[in-house]
């Protein structure tokens, strides 16, 4: 019986100074948090403080490399950035949960007019180009380039099973498969909203938030098309196809300059104003971000933009302090 | 007299006989088929994720790159979550229990509740997670902390460790309570002196399997938004986290065909965690089983 209750006492003693514990720390930490705010940022000191984040998950290995990278240089700032998606992102963002929000779309009206009612202030930032890359299956030995509007003919619900041979009578008489990124995604937003005018996507298609299922499919289905971010193309290029889109090939060259449109689009973080005014810290990752943004860019898979935007987005940045 | 038929009995000898045989074949296959997909898991696991799984991998942050990517955060906030669910859901759950089948009188409005909570265990986890996030997050204003989700997480295996006990201190045989009044002990005394301690290796059974599927679940915390790029560990309760199955859930997504490994040698630490988990509750379990 001792036993027992020596577990019992000791166990439930235990958790309470645990957790006991445990709150006084935080305590201390949000006391330093808001002592180091008052303090003002200097370039050579070591920051402390919190940052908190959510959206893209297209955006997200750019964010994560930065925040690795900043993670050596300010060690004792806390960046925590969510991946929920961008349109996921912006709800939070509309909360006030956090600070900035990934997105791989502009933001919406709608949007916009929510964080307006909530009295958030924004900035918009460009940190990267995409190009959305149409993908087939290897085997695929009919479709080599597609128009704007075939692909409009291809992804538009028309009350009927689609085959190949609908869009061109030479392709085989089979079925189209379709995989496309999952409706919280701004990719899904992107190609809905800017490529076929808000119209109904296929009703037959299959919609996943997880990019792989989509390469998955694509490679595993002779009849299938998809579509997703630069950066997963390149990761499966020995496995999937790619279509040229009016002649031109999404390559790092054709999304830098331009020329693969309309299916290149720009990555953007949005910024709460008010969150740089009264958090050093935060001014001092953004710096961070967009100073470092074009090659941790480049090094998951995307494609930096033009050094002015850039400087375009750090002077928007230094307004804002 | 023949009190028994024998043609008739040796008719039917031979289809009972076969009956037998196959019915033992079919629950032998039964268990080899469960026993097979947990082995084709394990081994997938240990032959993609072992080459990653090493002191650097528990050590350090995730990564861009897949060699350098570790599972720090994740693993430490996996830890901090269950320092949160643990106590908070088996106090409230055995308390909840004990309730329920030693004081609770027996009317229509306790057998109400009972069926609710029994209702309860079969919700889906993506609900709880909107509960939580409603109630804690932004109710309560807990933000994407520690204490949030593991709140989140105890009311979501509150109802299991509920049943799983009630159903524990309903096996106490009545005798041993009454013994226990007749002696003069008081209903508190006999609860923690003769009911809690026969009732402990089934309440702690179904602890066991309540807490692990806290240490799996990844539908609430997705609902809640716990971030999943995190190189730091919590200081408290009140700080953000990662956890270990929003980890392998992001390296899982990650374009890079290497990552698929990180996920898998993540997977493998989570199991490893389990484990260990397990292991410290049957440890507890086998102590007491072994006094009755």
């Amino acid at each position: 019986m001792k036993n027992w209750k020596y577990l019992m006492m000791t166990s439930v003693i235990g958790s309470a100074l645990f957790l006991g514990a445990c709150g006084n720390n935080d305590d201390s930490a949000s006391k330093s948090n808001n002592g180091s705010t008052e303090q003002k940022a200097d370039a050579s000191q070591k920051l402390e403080g919190k940052i908190s984040g959510d959206g893209s998950s297209t955006v997200a290995p750019i964010m994560e490399a930065i925040v690795e990278e900043y993670a050596n240089e300010q060690p004792k700032v806390q960046v925590s950035v969510g991946v929920s998606g961008t349109g996921g992102g912006f709800e939070k963002f509309i909360k006030g949960e956090t600070d900035f929000s990934n997105a791989s779309r502009e933001i919406k009206d709608e949007e916009a007019a929510k964080l307006k009612e909530a009295g958030i202030d924004y900035t918009e930032m460009k940190i990267a180009f995409d190009g959305i890359s149409i993908v087939v299956n290897k085997d695929n030995n009919w479709v080599e380039d597609l128009t704007v509007d075939q692909l409009k003919q291809i992804w538009l619900e028309d009350g009927k099973d689609k085959k190949w041979s609908d869009i061109n009578p030479k392709w085989p008489d089979e079925k189209i498969v379709f995989y496309s990124p999952g409706t919280d995604s701004g990719t899904y937003d992107y190609f809905v909203n800017d490529i076929l005018e808000e119209k109904q996507l296929v009703k037959s298609v299959t919609l996943s938030e997880d990019d792989n299922v989509l390469v998955k499919g694509v490679e595993s289905d002779k009849n299938a098309i998809g579509y997703f971010g630069y950066a997963y193309y390149l990761a499966n290029k020995d496995k999937l196809k790619v279509v040229k889109i009016g002649g031109v090939e999404p390559t790092h060259d054709t999304i830098e300059s331009g020329e693969y449109t309309p299916l290149s689009r720009s990555l953007y973080v949005y910024v709460k104003n008010s969150a740089i005014k009264d958090n050093p810290v935060m001014y001092d990752f953004m710096k961070y971000t967009i100073e470092n943004a074009g090659e941790m860019a480049e090094a998951v898979g995307y494609v930096k933009t033009p050094d002015d935007i850039y400087q375009k987005d750090l002077s928007a940045l230094e307004a804002l302090k | 007299m023949n009190y028994i038929n024998q043609k008739e009995v040796i008719k039917r000898m031979s289809g009972r006989i076969f009956l037998n045989g196959l019915f033992k074949v079919i629950f032998l296959l039964a268990t080899l088929f469960a026993l097979a997909t947990l082995g084709i898991l394990i081994y997938r696991m240990v032959t993609q994720g072992s080459e990653y799984l090493d002191a650097d991998f528990l050590g350090n942050f995730s990564s861009r790159f897949a060699e350098k990517a570790g599972i720090k955060a994740a693993l430490i906030g996996s830890i901090w979550l269950m320092a949160v669910v643990a106590p908070v859901s088996l106090l409230l759950g055995i308390g909840a229990a004990l309730y329920l089948e030693e004081y609770a009188s027996k009317n229509k409005m306790t057998d109400f509740i009972r069926m609710n909570i029994s209702n309860l265990a079969g919700v889906p986890s993506i609900v709880f997670g909107l509960l939580g996030l409603t109630i804690f997050v932004r109710s309560l204003a807990l933000g994407k902390s520690v204490l949030a989700a593991g709140l989140t997480m105890s009311l979501l295996i509150l109802p299991v460790i509920i049943v799983s006990s009630q159903e524990a201190i309903r096996a106490v045989p009545n005798e041993l309570r009454e013994a226990s009044y007749g002696m003069g002990a008081t209903k508190w005394q006999t609860i923690l002196k003769v009911v809690l301690p026969f009732a402990i290796p089934g309440i702690l059974t179904g602890c066991i399997l309540a807490l692990s599927r806290a240490v799996g679940e990844t539908a609430p915390l997705v609902v809640i938004g716990i971030p999943v790029i995190v190189h730091f560990l919590p200081e408290g309760i009140l700080s953000q986290f990662t956890a270990l199955p929003m980890q392998i859930f992001d390296w899982a997504k990650r374009p890079q065909p290497e990552f698929q490994h990180v996920a898998a040698a993540g997977i493998l630490v989570l199991l490893i965690f389990l484990i260990v988990l397990n292991s410290i509750a049957i440890f507890i379990r086998n102590k007491f089983q072994k006094r009755y």
